[in-house]
C-alpha cells in the first residue's frame, strides 16, 4: 500500500511540473489572433507559423546562434583555466590557498546586478562591447569558480598514489595530466562542461547589458519583445520552446552524474 | 590525507586568478570609486565621502526591498527543502524510471531565466493562462498577478518552487543513493518504522548535500533578478521589488551612479557574510565526507 502512495505523489509532482511547459507548447502552436480570441485547452488548428517566423527571420534565429557562440566560448575558456587550478587545489598546499578559494567562492555568490554597470563601462572602454567574447568573459565571473569547485570535488576522489606512480615512472606533469589524469575524471569534466553551458545559457542580466545588436542573445531578444507593445504570445512561446531544446539534448549525457555536479563534487 | 606543500602550485591557479580578477576586481574598483563621488558627466565629479552610503542606508525603499528579500528567501527555503526531500524519497531506486525521473525533473533548471518568467506569464494571465483563467472562471476567485500584490507573490512563489525545487530533489536523491544497502537491511532486521529509518539513517546521511542545497537555494533566491523582472517587473507598485531589481533600477535605469554603487557595496557585504558561512559549512561537509 505504502509504495503505491509514494508513486502517486511522485506522478502528481511530475504532472504539475509538466503543465506550465505543456501550456507554452500549446500557445506556441497557435496563432496570436487565435490565442487572444478564444481560450482552448489544446490547439484546435495546429499552426507552425510562429516557428516558421523564427527560423526565417534572421533577427530571431541569429539570437540562438549568438547564444550558442558565447556559451561555447565560455565553456572552453572556463574548462581550460579551471582544470589545472582545480588540480592545484585538490593536490597541493600553497601560500594563500584557502583565501584564494574563498575569494573565488565570493564571485559565484556576488549579485550579478552589482557588476552590470561596471561591466558595461569596462567592456565599452576596451572596445569589446557587443561582441561574443565580452559575454563569454563576463560569464567566466561565475562559471570559472564553479568549474574549479566541481572539478576539485571530482579530483579529490582520485587517489594520489596514481599521481605518485606516474611521476616515478617518469611522466612529465603536462603529459601525465592530459593523458592519464583527465581521462580518469572525464565524468567530472563532462558534468562541469554541462554546468558551464547551463549557467551561461540561462543567464540574462550580463548578456542583455553587454550586447546591442551584433551579439544579442535570444534571451535579450525575447525580453525586448515583451516590453514592446502588441505582444505576440504565440511567437514568444515558440521562442521559449526552442530555448529548452539544447538543454534537453545535453542533459541526457550527464543524467547520472548531474547531482554530483550540483553538490560541487561532494556526494 | 595531507596535501603536498608546494608553492609552485600557484602557477597552476594563475590563469584562473587572472581571468576572474579581470571580471571581478576592475569592476569592483569602479564601483568603489563611484560610491564616494558625485558624477554629473564625463570628467565632472566631486568627492562626497560617505554621503551615498548614508543616503542608501536610510533609504526606506531599500529597507523594504531588504525585508521583502528575506521574506521571499525564507518562504522559498521553508517550502522547497521539505518538498524536495519528500519527492527524492518517493523516487524509484533502480530501473528505467530513474533516468526518466532525473531528466524530467531537471528540465526547469535548464530553461533560461527570462523564459521561466515568460512561461509563467503565459500560464497565469487571467485571460489566456490555464492557471489564471482556471482560478478566475472555475473557482470564481479574482486572480490577477499584474494588479494585486498578494496574487503577484503567489505567482512568484509558485514559479520559484517550480523552477528550483528540482535542485533540492537532485541533491537529496544523490545523498540517498550514497547510503549503503546494509544500513537498510539492518533497519529491516530491527523492524524500524519508515519514520525511524528517515530520522536515524536517511536524514543524517543527507546532511552534507542538504547543507549545500540549503545554502545554494538561499544565495540564489537572495540574488533573484530575471524571473520577477520578466513576470512582474517589480510590481504591482513595489510589492515584488527585490534587492537586485531595485539596484538595477537605480544604477542602469536612473543612472544614479553614486547611490547605485553604494547600494552595490552594501548588498555585496551582506552577501559576503553569507558566503563566509557557506564556505565554513562547505569545508565541514568536505571533511565529514572524506574523513
Amino acid at each position: 500500500m505504502k509504495p503505491k502512495k509514494k508513486t502517486i505523489g511522485l506522478l502528481i509532482y511530475l504532472g504539475l511540473l509538466m503543465i506550465p511547459l505543456y501550456w507554452m507548447l500549446n500557445m506556441s502552436l497557435r496563432s496570436n489572433a487565435d490565442i487572444l480570441a478564444s481560450f482552448a485547452l489544446y490547439p484546435k488548428d495546429i499552426t507552425f507559423v510562429n516557428y516558421l517566423k523564427i527560423f526565417t527571420d534572421s533577427s530571431w534565429y541569429m539570437g540562438y546562434v549568438n547564444s550558442i557562440i558565447y556559451v561555447t566560448m565560455n565553456t572552453i575558456i572556463s574548462l581550460t583555466v579551471a582544470l589545472p587550478a582545480a588540480y592545484a587545489f585538490s593536490r597541493y598546499q600553497f601560500v594563500g590557498d584557502k583565501q584564494l578559494f574563498f575569494w573565488l567562492l565570493t564571485n559565484r555568490m556576488a549579485p550579478a546586478a552589482i557588476f552590470a554597470l561596471p561591466f558595461f563601462q569596462l567592456y565599452s572602454a576596451i572596445g569589446l562591447m557587443d561582441t561574443h567574447i565580452a559575454v563569454a568573459l563576463a560569464h567566466c565571473l561565475f562559471n570559472v569558480p564553479l568549474s574549479v569547485w566541481i572539478l576539485e570535488g571530482f579530483m579529490s576522489g582520485v587517489p594520489r598514489e596514481i599521481d605518485e606512480t606516474a611521476f616515478i615512472d617518469g611522466y612529465s606533469f603536462p603529459r601525465f595530466f592530459i593523458t592519464i589524469f583527465i581521462p580518469l575524471i572525464r565524468a567530472g569534466v563532462g558534468v562541469t562542461a554541462f554546468f558551464c553551458f547551463m549557467f551561461s545559457w540561462v543567464e540574462l542580466l550580463f548578456s542583455r547589458t553587454l550586447t546591442v545588436t551584433e551579439a544579442k542573445p535570444i534571451a535579450a531578444i525575447m525580453t525586448r519583445t515583451i516590453s514592446a507593445t502588441g505582444l505576440d504570445y504565440g511567437l514568444l512561446a515558440a521562442a521559449g520552446m526552442l530555448t529548452i531544446v539544447p538543454g534537453i539534448l545535453v542533459i541526457w549525457f550527464v543524467r547520472n552524474h548531474m547531482a554530483k555536479g550540483f553538490a560541487l563534487g561532494r556526494v | 590525507m595531507e596535501k603536498w606543500a608546494n608553492n609552485k602550485a600557484w602557477f597552476l591557479v594563475l590563469p584562473v586568478v587572472i581571468i576572474v580578477a579581470f571580471s571581478a576586481i576592475i569592476p569592483l574598483m569602479t564601483v568603489i570609486n563611484y560610491s564616494v563621488q558625485d558624477i554629473w558627466g564625463p570628467g565632472q565629479s566631486v568627492f562626497v565621502g560617505t554621503e551615498w552610503f548614508e543616503e542608501m542606508l536610510g533609504d526606506k525603499r531599500l529597507h523594504d526591498a531588504l525585508w521583502r528579500q528575506f521574506l521571499f528567501s525564507g518562504l522559498v527555503l521553508l517550502i522547497e527543502m521539505p518538498l524536495g526531500v519528500l519527492i527524492a524519497l518517493a523516487m524509484p531506486k533502480r530501473g528505467w524510471g530513474v533516468s526518466a525521473c532525473l531528466v524530467t525533473i531537471a528540465i526547469p533548471l535548464l530553461i533560461p531565466w527570462n523564459v521561466i518568467g515568460t512561461i509563467w506569464i503565459i500560464f497565469t494571465r487571467p485571460d489566456i493562462g490555464l492557471f489564471g483563467a482556471g482560478i478566475n472562471n472555475l473557482l470564481g476567485i479574482a486572480f490577477d498577478h499584474t494588479a494585486r500584490p498578494l496574487d503577484a507573490w503567489i505567482t512568484l512563489m509558485l514559479m520559484e518552487i517550480w523552477h528550483w525545487t528540482p535542485l533540492v530533489i537532485l541533491l537529496a536523491y544523490a545523498g540517498l543513493r550514497a547510503i549503503p544497502e546494509a544500513f537498510y537491511q539492518a533497519a529491516k532486521i530491527d523492524g524500524a518504522s519508515a519514520w525511524a529509518k528517515f530520522q536515524y539513517i536517511q536524514l543524517p546521511k543527507m546532511r552534507g548535500v542538504l547543507t549545500i542545497a540549503l545554502l545554494l537555494r538561499f544565495m540564489d533566491s537572495f540574488l533573484i533578478y530575471a524571473e520577477p523582472f520578466v513576470l512582474t517587473g517589480g510590481g504591482p507598485g513595489n510589492s515584488t521589488t527585490f534587492l537586485s531589481i531595485y539596484l538595477v533600477k537605480i544604477a542602469l535605469g536612473q543612472f544614479d551612479l553614486g547611490p547605485g554603487a553604494a547600494f552595490s557595496l552594501i548588498y555585496f557585504v551582506i552577501v559576503l557574510l553569507f558566503s563566509f558561512m557557506f564556505y565554513q559549512a562547505l569545508q565541514r561537509v568536505g571533511k565529514g565526507e572524506k574523513g
